[in-house]
């Protein structure tokens, strides 16, 4: 109970900032990393519908707690909501909505490598492992046939601040290494075996740059707009597959096939079983409470969510975000439509 | 004779009066609802560990472990080996500054030194990442390991990657220096005249002046400007976190990572979403709160029994 207090003292600042704004027909708080995209759309939509929304970028765990308050109209989280979380929200039931995708890529510094590296999930799990500590290991050489690895030692760079990206990138190495899974786990931040922790993308993309023999992750827009070095990582089908904006839509694409008709969306897409797809690809989440106790307010944000994936989404890849794939979009409109209709 | 005095003062006094009591004790009251709600928030993860939370390395949110020696550890050793560093610099400067710097230079000097104080910490940190770091690493270390064969001690071993206790005690001693060497300008500009020329008239040299009855005399004063600084060291936040490599691990070495409590707050709280978790953080906030305290305490003891000794 102490700490629900807390995280009401944590949402003070974000009232402020509400009051200051004036008329604000929406608000919401959580995640950092779709920020950019979803203050694009914000913005495009009220200049469209003059409806205003202010989102908070608090991080998801904020999000999550404020809405359980229900201090906001929406949060929005790079992690699906666990059943304990879910049970403990003020408002009845929550739906998880998925906006736009996001994907995570393994940089790494090595001098005198030309092109790409390739990597398999059981192999990136070791190194994250620490069990494979050079970079001419023989099985990294195995999966890179030709290329002149030096003999120099791994250094990992993880993320220090718990973050959506660890989500990402531990959940996919849970996915496709069992020792990773009985190990460290998946999370927002875990218990890295071995390396060094850097504060947010650029702590870690700063690191890697500046230590030859590092390898470390960072989410997709950051690699892009910074230009670093990523590999190739081997999917579920056995392909080697470069982060680009269409292979993490066909990941979602092949990934939500095997969804039913009425899945709740809490669901990982790593690696996914397309031959095309980027293996470490995830869904960030609008979260809504099924029965708002506005009608106007569930009209309003209903709308948006219609907005966002429809005209929203082609502004995705201009923000190096993953537009979602249609066959999820037409789904999910009717779900929002049921939103709407709730009173 | 007081309260006859009070009763005869005016209403406005009066009011003076229970005014700033008020304010005086608005601080401690605020200090101890502080303590009280920050106990509280972390009273499940110290029910759930009790003093394992003191002594365990285990930090693991994903399994709800958790133990903060490591963080405890770095936060007393990144501070000690900021004031190691710190404090003799500090002095130095503002010896130089009270006693031999021509006035065209003692101003621009000191305005600078104090101007360190100025810099936000995430500057710092910056600065940290991208020039002492990568200095350490390919200047410092190398030379401290191999040069002066350091390298196989316990306290220089281990690969010499930047970020490390060593890359936050040094950005920390830049930080606390300014604290430490304003406040003993301040404090040697303070000591009297006579002292200095009795000391010269008995024919001591300036340096055995200064060493003998300048510094003795300040040194009350002194240990103040560095407990300042031993404050700012153990709260530090940002600059840290970006230079110590954020790892729950204990080494002897000062090239390997490591943590401090008010790093791994800032990292983690805002998506701890789990309760134990964020109560955990709490309690790490609660441990910061305690050896603040209990330094501090410490440190006013020593400056008590100095200035007692410096009676006698």
């Amino acid at each position: 109970m102490r700490i629900r207090t807390l995280a009401a003292l944590i949402a003070i600042p974000a009232l402020a900032a509400m009051a200051s704004a004036q008329s604000v027909d929406l608000t919401g708080a959580g995640a950092t990393f779709p920020y950019p995209i979803y203050s694009k759309w914000f913005s495009d939509y009220a200049t469209k519908t003059g409806v205003r929304i202010n989102y908070q970028s608090i991080g998801s765990g904020g999000g999550i707690r404020q809405l359980s308050e229900q201090t906001v109209d929406f949060g929005a989280s790079d992690a699906p909501m666990s059943d304990d979380e879910l049970g403990k929200a003020k408002g009845g039931k929550i739906l998880h909505f998925p906006m736009v995708l996001g994907a995570v890529v393994v940089t790494y510094n090595l001098p005198g490598v030309p092109k790409s590296l390739k990597l398999s999930g059981i192999v990136l799990g070791d190194i994250f492992l620490g069990k494979i500590t050079k970079w001419n290991d023989p099985r990294i050489a195995a999966l890179n046939a030709g290329v002149p690895l030096p003999a120099k030692d791994i250094l990992v760079v993880h993320r220090s601040d718990g973050s959506g990206t660890t989500y990402i990138f531990t959940d996919y190495l849970a996915a496709v290494s069992p020792s990773w899974a009985a190990g460290p786990g998946k999370g927002k931040e875990v218990r890295w075996p071995v390396g060094l922790g850097g504060k947010g993308n650029e702590g870690v993309a700063g690191q890697v740059r500046q230590i030859a023999g590092s390898i470390g992750y960072v989410e997709l827009a950051y690699a892009r707009q910074n230009k670093l070095s990523y590999a190739e990582l081997q999917n579920a089908s056995g392909a080697y597959v470069a982060p680009t904006i269409d292979a993490i839509t066909e990941a979602a694409a092949s990934a939500a096939k095997k969804l039913g008709k009425n899945t709740d969306y809490r669901v990982s897409i790593v690696n996914a079983p397309g031959k095309k797809a980027y293996p470490v690809a995830s869904f960030t989440w609008v979260l809504v409470y099924e029965k708002m106790p506005n009608a106007t307010k569930a009209k309003k944000l209903a709308d948006f969510l219609k907005y966002a994936w429809t005209d929203g989404q082609k502004a995705a890849a201009t923000l190096d975000y993953a537009p979602l794939p249609g066959s999820v979009v037409k789904q999910l409109e009717q779900r929002a439509a049921a939103l709407a209709g709730t009173r | 004779m007081a309260s006859t005095q009070l009763h005869g003062a005016s209403v406005g006094d009066r009011i003076y009066r229970f005014t700033t009591t008020a304010f005086a004790l608005s601080i401690p009251l605020l200090l101890v609802l502080l303590a009280i709600e920050v106990v509280v928030a972390a009273w499940p993860a110290l029910k759930a560990f009790h003093l394992g939370f003191l002594t365990s390395s285990e930090w693991d949110a994903v399994n709800g472990v958790f133990g903060a020696a490591p963080a405890i550890y770095g936060t007393l050793v990144s501070s000690l080996l900021a004031l190691l560093i710190a404090t003799p610099l500090a002095i130095g400067v503002a010896i130089f500054l009270s006693e031999f710097a021509p006035p065209w230079l003692r101003q621009p000097v000191a305005f600078l030194v104090d101007l360190l104080a100025a810099i936000p910490s995430v500057v710092y940190g910056l600065w940290g990442i991208f020039v002492l770091v990568p200095f350490l690493r390919e200047h410092v270390m190398p030379f401290l390991a191999d040069r002066l064969h350091l390298g196989d001690t316990p306290l220089f071993s281990g690969p010499a990657y930047g970020p490390s206790m060593l890359a936050a005690g040094l950005i920390l001693a830049i930080m606390v220096l300014p604290y430490i060497s304003s406040v003993t300008r301040e404090v040697l500009m303070a000591v009297p005249r006579s002292q200095r020329e009795a000391a010269l008239a008995l024919g001591a040299t300036r340096w055995e002046m200064i060493w003998g009855a300048v510094l003795p005399y300040a040194s009350s004063g002194v240990m103040g400007g560095v407990i300042l600084g031993l404050g700012r060291a153990l709260g530090e936040t940002m600059a840290v976190t970006m230079v110590i490599g954020n790892r729950h691990e204990i080494s002897s070495s000062l090239f390997a990572p490591g943590y401090t409590m008010a790093s791994v707050i800032a990292n983690e709280f805002s998506e701890a979403t789990n309760d134990m978790h964020l109560s955990a953080l709490m309690a790490v906030g609660a441990v910061l709160l305690a050896i603040t305290l209990v330094v501090n305490i410490i440190a006013r003891w020593l400056v008590w029994r100095v200035e007692r000794r410096g009676q006698a």
